[in-house]
């Protein structure tokens, strides 16, 4: 309210700042605390509790010297990159199409968005079924006359992470989705008016003049999605347990099991440090890009 | 929701006015499947009959899940009053760092060291000559499981050992039958490893290599055989597509297998499906070559508490949970076997009565979550399920690497 | 028919005006004849075509086609949930069941067991909204007010801050379970439903502080600028244009945190007591029970009975998507 009273140049922000203090005591104690914690503990042979006993690198060397983390370190790039692409590229396409003035654009968006609403366990579940070879597509398809067909991505230790990647799709597109309409629905109606009266062809409109606008939107949703790449864990659990082998390991199931089923605390703050430091080192400079200070 | 609230509110009164030192105590476990339940169920009838009041904390799945739920609650200063916890190794930080009650007072009060039998059951409850822990039952993983129908139709005799199963299947692969079905989940395979150990090397090979962390034992040509018995396991389940242990149980029940390595907990899907032990399907202790079982379980641990009140009821939960009464009655509705030697099992079906006298000769071995830490047991499970899913690894290769593991191993 | 579509927008057009901005005399909203005119133009601004034209089978196709493709996972979930066990075990995922049986959705809502407690999810309903209703409300209102004074009322080291807080959004939960019973521990909140609102807050504020951090920075300077001038100060923006003018925004964020705090099971029983255990404590106890027999049956009512609040919140928020409609004329 302080503000409304056009306050003198050295607190001219002072609402901002008071408002601002739930997200600077998360950032400073919360993450940064808990990251230093983090960080601290993984030069400790912590086993079942966090304890002060330090070993220095011997759980980097054991990590890197462990077959399974490099398979997940692999696992997750296939993953993340085939997800943030086509999550943000059907994501798009599907929010273009209903902001085409459709009717029943509530039925559509809803039957889009559904997915979301359910767990990851069960979606990992109800793909496993439909992409078991014994009763689900494959199955299908054979019974139907076509003896050779085979589908069955998730006992295929090559291709299992696709298995994982239809469904992970499945679920979180609609959200993308959602949030493209969002920027679709705040893009200014004069931009159409005045790109259709110059002639511009609609899809050049949506590439050259849209998506630039929606800039903001799309940092949105590729934080939204990297982030829950990184922390891909439970469809896995459901979908795959892993398997077949260690064939479907991904990082944040590494670091789960290294903490909670192996009680090794030590080696899994290890390898929560190492996805810590690819992430930093992934967005620092691009945070110093986007926030270097030129707008305003 | 007033008139619930009220409702609750007048039991709770008249609770409290028919027992006057009634304490609310919290159980934290993760038995919740039919059977599981019906078992705690004995447990909290058993309790609260002491004029306690059971509040049950149930969390389904035991690792990943109900493990840092619990340990949260204990380093958070709000314990529960007592919890379910995978005995041996596991615990021992707990207690090391003592968070948990110490239950030798009421150990000795009860002769526990008498009754409870196999004894090696106390010694994982027991660190530093204190007693931390209530063992209450006894699940053993050394079973064949085989579907008598499927070797009949194919003119088969059901096998009475391990060796006469590996022999039939060529013939009922032949037939179009999985001979052995395994589920994809990395325990899976390390339990089917483990049981062809202590089954084709004997219990000592497998206590010395587990317990003792033998790596040169883990090297031999002894050890070789079974490294090629799993390879020939690995064989005969190559065309099993299924994650869970009861989806296998399920390939094996409708004749699509023919058997399965599994624990005594595979006899309750059997009994769903009303096939009958020893006329439909035959279980083989110790694979019929080495008949013998693993002493694991579960155990309750009771967190250390201010309350006075609390700690007199955790006593009294304790002293329940290892009546004879509350034994039979539990085992009975879990399926697995009782601690105590002296107590009766006429309700027992077949594999059950097999798995108590191989109990009264003694044959048991330790589980190896009494022997070696988790750590180690994960990586061991890792090089399975490796083993398992990579046809082109050799026996050789996969011993070799366990060898390595078992040198590191603590 | 070439006119259907365009009634439709117009008539939720009209329903979803905003009214929040009533009384501020220079950000009041087109009135409603206007606004008429502006949503017949669409915004690509064609003029009507016959409904089977070649566009139309192209859109409605896609639809048409993705939509099936969504559906399938849901149809073998009812399916399946219809089936009794026998069929289940025997038959295939596809087939419709030959006996319908609702004995696993009952089953699933009011007699299946976790632990002792055989009332199946109906048990953790309660304490699920009791959880949800406070925790989606503060988050928002904490990561919107964020959002907005990142974007439009920047201080020295705010961009640090939040850069920290895009760090934080990555790190596995798991991570940070016991680092925050300490913390919970130390202020006195462990156990109580307070901190689990709060860890819900903390854990939600990354995503949604930046999502409305970008959306607000969209918004077209004049009229904050113009705001200014007029005397208007911080909440007085906030609340008379940035929130009325955001609101398919403001959807999203509801939509993100409904779910994520609905399906929330780890917090919900790492930072409470059985007294408080939300729904998904049962949900998790039907579906992932490690020994004993799997009912599919059951899993799938649970599911999709869980899933129903997210639902219903997304079929209510739909409206206010076509709201964002008449938003978009305020900016014109």
């Amino acid at each position: 309210m302080d503000a409304a009273t056009r306050p003198f140049r050295w607190h001219r922000n002072f609402s901002a700042k008071v408002a601002a203090i739930p997200m600077i005591i998360t950032a400073m104690v919360v993450f940064v605390g808990g990251t230093v914690w983090t960080v601290v503990y993984s030069f400790t042979n912590s086993k079942l509790l966090p304890r002060e006993k330090f070993v220095g690198l011997d759980q980097y060397e054991r990590l890197w010297g462990s077959s399974k983390w490099l398979i997940s370190l692999e696992n997750l790039a296939i993953y993340g990159v085939f997800s943030l692409i086509f999550a943000l590229v059907i994501g798009f396409l599907l929010a273009a199409l209903l902001d085409q003035k459709i009717r029943f654009e509530d039925t559509f968006r809803t039957i889009l968005l559904y997915p979301f609403a359910l767990s990851f366990i069960v979606t990992g579940l109800a793909w496993q079924w439909i992409l078991n070879p014994d009763f689900g597509i494959q199955h299908i398809v054979r019974s139907m006359g076509w003896e050779s067909f085979t589908f069955d991505p998730l006992y295929n230790p090559d291709i299992v992470i696709y298995g994982v990647l239809i469904a992970g799709l499945w679920h979180e597109t609609g959200l993308i989705m959602c949030l493209m309409l969002a920027g679709l629905r705040g893009i200014d109606e004069d931009i159409w008016k005045a790109s259709r009266i110059d002639g511009i062809p609609m899809w050049k409109t949506y590439l050259f003049i849209v998506i630039p606008m929606m800039r903001g939107i799309f940092i949105t949703a590729i934080v939204l999605i990297a982030s829950g790449i990184i922390k891909v864990y439970d469809l896995i659990v459901a979908q795959t347990g892993g398997g077949p082998g260690i064939s479907s390991e991904v990082p944040a199931k590494y670091v789960y099991d290294a903490m909670f089923l192996s009680q090794n605390l030590g080696q899994g703050f290890a390898a929560s440090t190492m996805m810590l430091l690819t992430v930093v080192i992934i967005v620092v400079p691009w945070a110093y890009l986007e926030f270097g200070g030129k707008r305003q | 929701m007033r008139a619930l609230r009220a409702a609750f509110a007048a039991t709770t009164a008249l609770c409290a006015a028919t027992a006057a030192n009634a304490t609310d105590l919290e159980v934290t476990h993760w038995w919740t499947s039919g059977g599981e339940a019906a078992a705690v169920a004995e447990l909290a009838k058993a309790f609260d009959a002491t004029g306690n009041q059971w509040v049950d904390g149930a969390i389904a799945g035991s690792g990943g899940t109900a493990r840092p739920i619990m340990i949260s609650r204990i380093t958070g200063g709000d314990p529960m009053g007592a919890t379910q916890f995978n005995h041996g190794r596991q615990a021992e930080e707990l207690v090391e760092a003592g968070l948990m009650r110490d239950l030798t007072d009421i150990a000795e009060e009860g002769n526990w060291k008498e009754v409870i039998h196999p004894s090696t059951l106390l010694d994982s409850c027991t660190l530093d000559g204190r007693i931390y822990c209530v063992p209450i039952n006894i699940h053993s993983q050394q079973w064949l499981w085989l579907n008598n129908k499927v070797f009949e139709d194919n003119g088969l005799e059901v096998p009475t050992s391990w060796d006469e199963f590996a022999a039939a299947a060529p013939k009922l692969e032949e037939a179009g039958i999985i001979p052995l079905a395994m589920g994809q989940q990395p325990w899976q395979t390390t339990l089917a490893f483990q049981v062809l150990l202590t089954a084709l090397a004997g219990p000592e090979a497998y206590t010395k290599v587990f317990g003792e962390k033998d790596a040169d034992l883990a090297g031999s040509e002894e050890m070789a055989k079974v490294f090629q018995a799993a390879a020939t396991a690995r064989e005969m389940s190559k065309d099993s597509n299924v994650q869970g242990w009861n989806d296998a149980t399920t390939m094996v029940i409708t004749g699509k297998a023919a058997g399965q390595i599994m624990g005594d907990w595979a006899q309750g899907e059997f009994q769903v499906a009303d096939l009958v032990a020893g006329e439909d399907y035959t279980c083989l202790p110790g694979l019929g070559v080495n008949e013998v079982i693993m002493t694991g379980g579960d155990a309750f641990y009771f967190p250390k508490v201010d309350d006075p009140e609390i700690t007199e009821a955790q006593g009294e939960l304790a002293r329940v949970m290892l009546a004879p009464e509350t034994q039979v009655a539990f085992n009975l509705k879990k399926g697995s076997l009782p601690v105590r030697g002296d107590v009766d099992l006429n309700a027992a079906n077949d594999c059950m009565k097999k798995g108590l006298d191989i109990l009264a000769q003694g044959n048991v071995i330790q589980s190896p979550d009494q022997l070696m830490s988790a750590d180690s047991l994960t990586q061991v499970n890792d090089l399975f399920v490796e083993f398992f899913n990579t046809p082109s690894m050799t026996a050789e290769e996969a011993q070799k690497k366990f060898t390595e593991l078992v040198a590191d191993a603590d | 028919m070439t006119k259907a579509p365009h009634l439709m927008k117009n008539s939720l057009g009209y329903a979803a005006e905003p009214e929040a901005n009533d009384g501020d005399v220079t950000l009041r909203p087109a009135e409603s004849p206007f606004q008429q005119v502006r949503l017949e133009e669409g915004p690509a601004g064609r003029k009507p075509r016959p409904f089977l034209s070649r566009r139309n089978i192209i859109v409605y196709g896609t639809l048409i086609f993705v939509s099936l493709y969504y559906l399938l996972p849901l149809y073998v979930m009812i399916v399946t949930s219809l089936k009794g066990m026998p069929e289940i075990r025997v038959g295939n995922i596809f087939a419709p069941p030959l006996e319908i049986t609702f004995q696993p959705w009952v089953k699933a809502w009011s007699e299946a067991c976790t632990g002792l407690n055989c009332d199946g999810l109906s048990r953790g309903f309660f304490n699920s909204v009791q959880i949800l209703v406070p925790s989606v409300i503060l988050s928002i209102i904490i990561a919107s007010v964020n959002g907005y004074a990142l974007a439009n009322w920047r201080f020295k080291g705010s961009e640090t801050f939040f850069a920290i807080l895009i760090v934080g959004a990555f790190i596995p939960y798991q991570v940070m379970l016991y680092p925050i019973v300490i913390m919970l521990r130390e202020i006195g909140l462990y156990g109580s439903l307070t901190g689990l609102v709060i860890v819900h807050t903390i854990f939600g504020m990354p995503i949604l502080t930046l999502l409305f951090r970008n959306y607000f920075a969209s918004v077209p300077q004049e009229l904050f600028k113009a705001a200014r001038v007029d005397g208007a100060g911080f909440w007085r923006i906030y609340f008379q244009i940035m929130v009325p003018m955001s609101l398919p925004i403001f959807v999203v964020a509801m939509i993100l945190q409904v779910t994520g705090i609905w399906n929330d099971f780890l917090f919900g029983v790492v930072y409470t007591k059985p007294d408080l255990y939300p729904m998904t404590v049962q949900l998790n106890n039907i579906v992932n029970s490690t020994q004993g027999v799997k009912e599919y049956n059951v899993n799938m009512a649970a599911t999709i009975l869980t899933g129903l609040v997210p639902l219903t919140v997304y079929f209510i928020s739909g409206k206010l998507f076509v709201r964002g409609i008449a938003a978009g004329a305020v900016k014109g």
